[in-house]
């Protein structure tokens, strides 16, 4: 209880003194004009935006308390399912921090950036070995901003072929609300189909849907069940016969570094989520970065610019007339990229294989240890992350949140719940390869004991959490009636 | 066992035999043979910590870094001062390793962040309701004009072309994949050319888009463009430069009705174009229509002030294909560092920062205008950038000047072949005089 | 869950009142019930024309955001401003809080929707 007996943290704008000042500058070392002479009047601002005036300390204090309120993934298991949160290696923190990195301006000319350059036309490589893929765009952003980019490669391939009916992208019900946020943003209609008992995709439901218009299908695999899907080449079939692509979503990558390749699959545009797969930091929600590859057909229609390399000098060509253009400014989250870039080099392509191996060992120990206290909805070998049902303490009044909640009292971060939307009360688990046995049985045990709390004591669970610094917000309330801002208040 | 793996062997046996399994192999019976890898992935061979270490920092050297050369270059990422509590403070795990704040209860911390950089955004820009980021400036103006056509129900929208080309390829992929119709409006005097706007501006106009100052660093008048907007119905979206916020009149004072913008200047390093921010802001009556992530304040069951994730059902994971846009993520690092870095210069300080660009800019076209050859472009009011012409290629000036350790200006010959030869210079407050005279001494002497 | 006899329903979970040429339309019980309590109603303008089985509201909730369709074709002619700032009333009385009223345009619709026993069936297969 020690936390909420320690006053609200106060917004740094309440700790504002006027007055006083935390920075400091230079005088004006050229000729001083007047700024009524350089700007009209009219331009200028009367009130200065009321941003804190507080000392260095205050920030440093007050961020640093801010910091003590958040859980990261050095602070303890991060099991988020479909997050992969693995650990993110200090030395990629370094090295991403070199001046020679920090200090470049986008539009130096290239002569004087060879270095990104060449990092980025060696990654390229790199992830389109690992993927089976012939050319990656490091352009988006994020995963889903990669989704928007792959399809609008997937649309413009259609178009230049002269057909531009193809306007439906098939998605199935376990994917991500970002897929068909992504084709819908793309300018798709979308198509759902159903999965099947095993949890992949239903193939009648699929034949079914097939037409002259579809233009592709997104599928994650393995798939948000965290299973492989085994019908993947009659899907692709299917997809191809019918003159659609398919699209693969990088979600899950981390189950199948050196394992299989999403080319092989059959796959024909692929996104990579460089924050997941290959350990970049998630920042608090970002910066991640979400690269696109291609087959060969496609690329002609990537974003532009690509790093070519001629002459034995890296070039960023934006000679490219069928490109779909640009989704972003400059090249990509090219601090992201060296991070990843780094990482890949650290393990080369057996240390990758062995991640994808623990990965997948240590999602289906826990699927195995905890078993007994939850409900399986698909009992078979899981990929990197298991998937439960919690529907099973229903009767004691605990739903899957409230066992969430209380895993934050144990010093937790709870698995990913009610996703996928497929599985009731969903319980998501991707413990990573970082993560060791003892992590595992740790974290196992917790869970049996929460169980028997539900059984003895199930109101300490149902009220869970009873430690952290803010316990269950009303999110009524702040949907309701927003407050996205802080005021000052009128004295 | 590579590094970064936990699991001997021993434990890997008998996790197996737990399982019930004989070999790491049976784990992906699934995956059908054909599909399966037969070799190992052709790359290149693991390197230990110090090999790594060495080649990549031979490729950072292969840089010019801005550390030991001046820079003048400018359009769209600025080299302004970063204060060390930035890097500090940002290096804390428990802000750059936490995932997004789904969590409320351990994330206060960074949504209690998100709430005082949105309180921040709206502050400087002058609008009502604010967003936790987006990827960056570019992409926060396609998506504002997204929103723009879904809150008018129209399909059309006006770009000036004054506006950065990249936020305009941006802008044009956006609009495209939606069968929305952009036109162009040219400029006149360096400015926005507010007769071609009149003529082109419809009922059936969604959104005037302008960016302010604009890409040659002019001032445009926003408040005309806004009444012009307005009288047709028509939504007014301003991309603004954070810094110039401190001294020039806000985009809401002027009748935005949505604020976007490049937040990289805002403490974030350049990082040869990302990752950096788009700060996202508009009226109240739009906020139910933004994309993004949005912090709001709330109480917790024990009566105390905390924050979470709010009015959701707008997003991807609730809403999917009818979601107001696909963006999942933030830039939340970035956004935290554009708070860190506004906390320290306050209120004064980002005036003063604003006042040394405009100041620094000023003398600095002052000093050029004075050599044979060079000529300003336009006569506009002008913030930290501006554009002269050259007398010999841009392109050959920067390589010149190269020689002498100086980053040269932007060259407008390809994204603006009309203005031949038209060189962009930006002067943040890191240049010194003895920088700026040494630029104007090497460019005089340059034949 | 309440059903109430004497009005219509859809198989989307919307209940129509009938009154002379105008529908009076709301979510049933079973729909507000599902949805957990509600934080927000966007409602059409006054003097909209819908059709039949396009979207005529959302109504969301923390968790979740569901279209409400036009049950018939017909131009709004008011809309329940009282929901703008209590939302949650629909969850309270879900048949007294309607959305809006519909001038119809094509009244031979209305033989096309449901009464309260085949709904009444539809929820109980649903739950």
């Amino acid at each position: 209880m020690r936390e909420t007996m320690m006053k609200e943290t106060s917004l740094i704008f309440e700790t504002s003194q006027p007055g006083r000042q935390g920075y400091s500058l230079p005088p004006c070392d050229v000729p001083e004009i007047d700024l009524k002479q350089l700007l009209p009047e009219d331009y200028l601002r009367q009130t200065p935006p009321a941003l804190p005036e507080v000392s260095e300390l205050d920030t440093v204090r007050h961020f640093t308390r801010l910091s003590q309120l958040n859980y990261g993934l050095d602070s303890g298991f991060y099991p988020l399912g479909s997050c992969t949160m693995k650990y993110n290696p200090k030395v990629n923190e370094v090295i991403s921090r070199f001046d020679g990195f920090l200090s470049i301006h986008p539009y130096q000319p290239e002569e004087t950036v060879q270095g990104c350059l060449e990092i980025m036309f060696r990654l390229d490589k790199i992830l389109s070995e690992i993927t089976g893929m012939d050319r990656f765009s490091l352009q988006p952003a994020a995963g889903a901003h990669g989704e928007l980019t792959g399809l609008l490669a997937i649309k413009a391939y259609h178009t230049h072929r002269g057909e531009s009916k193809r306007t439906k992208i098939v998605i199935p019900d376990s994917a991500h609300g970002t897929n068909p946020a992504s084709a819908s943003m793309a300018g798709f209609d979308v198509v759902q189909v159903k999965s099947n008992s095993r949890g992949g995709v239903d193939l009648t439901s699929l034949r079914e849907v097939m037409s002259d218009e579809i233009a592709g299908l997104m599928l994650t695999n393995p798939n948000t069940l965290g299973l492989f899907d085994e019908n993947i080449k009659e899907i692709a079939e299917i997809i191809h016969k019918a003159g659609g692509l398919l699209y693969y979503d990088g979600a899950n990558a981390n189950a199948i570094l050196g394992i299989t390749r999403p080319g092989d699959m059959g796959f024909d545009v692929v996104h990579l989520n460089l924050h997941k797969t290959f350990g970049t930091p998630h920042g608090g929600g970002g910066p991640g970065s979400g690269p696109v590859g291609v087959k060969k057909d496609l690329i002609p229609f990537l974003p532009k610019p690509l790093v070519e390399l001629r002459n034995g000098q890296y070039v960023l060509d934006d000679d490219l007339p069928l490109s779909l253009g640009k989704v972003r400014s400059f090249y990509g989250n090219f601090n992201v990229l060296i991070k990843a870039y780094s990482y890949l080099l650290s393990l080369g392509a057996e240390g990758l294989r062995e991640i994808s191996e623990n990965a997948v060992l240590n999602a289906n120990y826990l699927l195995h240890k905890l078993k007994k206290l939850f409900l399986l909805p698909y009992d078979r070998l899981c990929m990197h992350e298991c998937v439960f049902s919690g529907l099973n303490h229903h009767d004691q009044g605990v739903a899957v949140l409230d066992i969430a909640k209380r895993l934050l009292d144990y010093g937790y971060h709870p698995p990913t719940i009610y996703f996928p939307l497929i599985v009731h009360e969903a319980l998501m688990m991707e413990p990573t390869e970082t993560e060791s046995k003892e992590t595992l049985d740790e974290f196992i045990e917790t869970l049996y004991s929460i169980g028997e709390e539900i059984k003895n004591n199930p109101e300490l669970v149902r009220t869970a959490p009873h430690t952290t610094p803010a316990q269950r917000p009303d999110e009524v309330g702040a949907a309701r009636n927003p407050v996205v801002r802080w005021k000052p208040k009128i004295r | 066992m590579s590094r970064y793996i936990a699991n001997t062997v021993n434990q890997q046996n008998k996790m197996l035999q737990e399982i019930g399994l004989n070999t790491l192999e049976d784990l992906f019976i699934d995956i059908p043979k054909e599909v399966r890898l037969k070799q190992n992935l052709e790359l290149p061979k693991a390197l230990a910590e110090m090999e790594l270490v060495d080649h990549l920092k031979s490729l950072s050297r292969k840089n010019w870094s801005l550390e030991e050369n001046a820079c003048f270059l400018g359009a769209g990422v600025y080299d302004h001062f970063i204060p060390s509590v930035i890097d500090t403070l940002i290096s804390r795990q428990e802000f750059y390793t936490a995932y997004t704040p789904y969590q409320p209860e351990i994330s206060q911390g960074t949504l209690q962040a998100i709430f005082e950089f949105q309180t921040m955004m709206c502050e400087l820009t002058g609008m009502d309701v604010a967003n936790a980021s987006m990827y960056d400036g570019a992409s926060a103006l396609a998506e504002a004009m997204l929103m723009a056509c879904q809150a008018t129900k129209r399909q059309e929208i006006l770009v000036a072309r004054t506006v950065h080309p990249e936020s305009r390829e941006v802008i044009r992929t956006y609009a495209a994949a939606r069968g929305i119709t952009m036109r162009e409006i040219g400029y006149s005097n360096g400015s926005l050319d507010l007769k071609e706007l009149e003529s082109h501006i419809t009922s059936t106009t969604a959104a005037i888009l302008v960016q302010n100052p604009n890409f040659f660093g002019t001032i445009e008048s926003l408040r005309e463009i806004g009444e012009m907007a307005h009288s047709n119905k028509a939504l007014f979206i301003v991309s603004a430069d954070p810094i110039s916020l401190g001294i020039l009149k806000s985009p809401g004072e002027l009748g935005a009705d949505i604020v976007v913008g490049e937040g990289q200047s805002l403490g974030n390093p350049l990082s040869f174009g990302g990752p950096h921010l788009g700060f996202f802001c508009a009226t109240q009556k739009l906020l139910r229509k933004m994309p993004g992530r949005i912090v709001g304040e709330t109480k917790d069951k024990n009566g105390k002030r905390c924050f979470t994730l709010t009015i959701q059902a707008r997003e991807q994971h609730i809403r999917r294909e009818k979601a107001t846009s696909n963006i999942c993520s933030n830039h939340a690092l970035n956004a935290l560092t554009a708070t860190i870095y506004l906390t320290i210069l306050g209120k004064q300080g980002l005036q003063e920062v604003a006042y040394l660009c405009l100041q620094k800019a000023h003398y600095t076209l002052k000093q050029i205008e004075s050599l044979k050859g060079f000529s300003p472009l336009f006569t506009a009011p002008f913030f930290k950038e501006f554009v002269v012409t050259t007398p010999i290629s841009p392109e050959e000036l920067n390589r010149k000047l190269l020689a002498a350790k100086i980053i040269g200006g932007y060259s407008l010959n390809k994204t603006y072949p009309e203005l031949k030869n038209g060189w962009m210079i930006a002067v943040t407050e890191k240049r010194t005089k003895e920088e700026i005279d040494s630029l104007v001494q090497r460019v005089g002497g340059i034949r | 869950m309440n059903i109430i006899k004497d009005i219509k329903y859809t198989v989307s979970h919307e209940w129509i009142r009938i009154e002379g040429n105008t529908a009076r339309i709301g979510i049933t019980d079973f729909a507000q019930n599902q949805m957990g309590t509600l934080v927000f109603v966007e409602l059409p303008e006054v003097d909209d024309e819908v059709g039949k089985g396009s979207p005529l509201a959302v109504v969301e909730s923390v968790k979740a955001a569901s279209d409400v369709y036009a049950p018939l074709s017909g131009t709004i002619t008011e809309i329940n401003e009282a929901l703008a700032d209590n939302p949650e009333l629909i969850n309270e009385e879900p048949y007294e809080s309607w959305l809006v009223t519909l001038e119809l345009s094509n009244p031979s619709e209305v033989a096309e929707l449901i009464d309260s026993a085949e709904y009444e069936k539809l929820c109980q297969q649903g739950e």
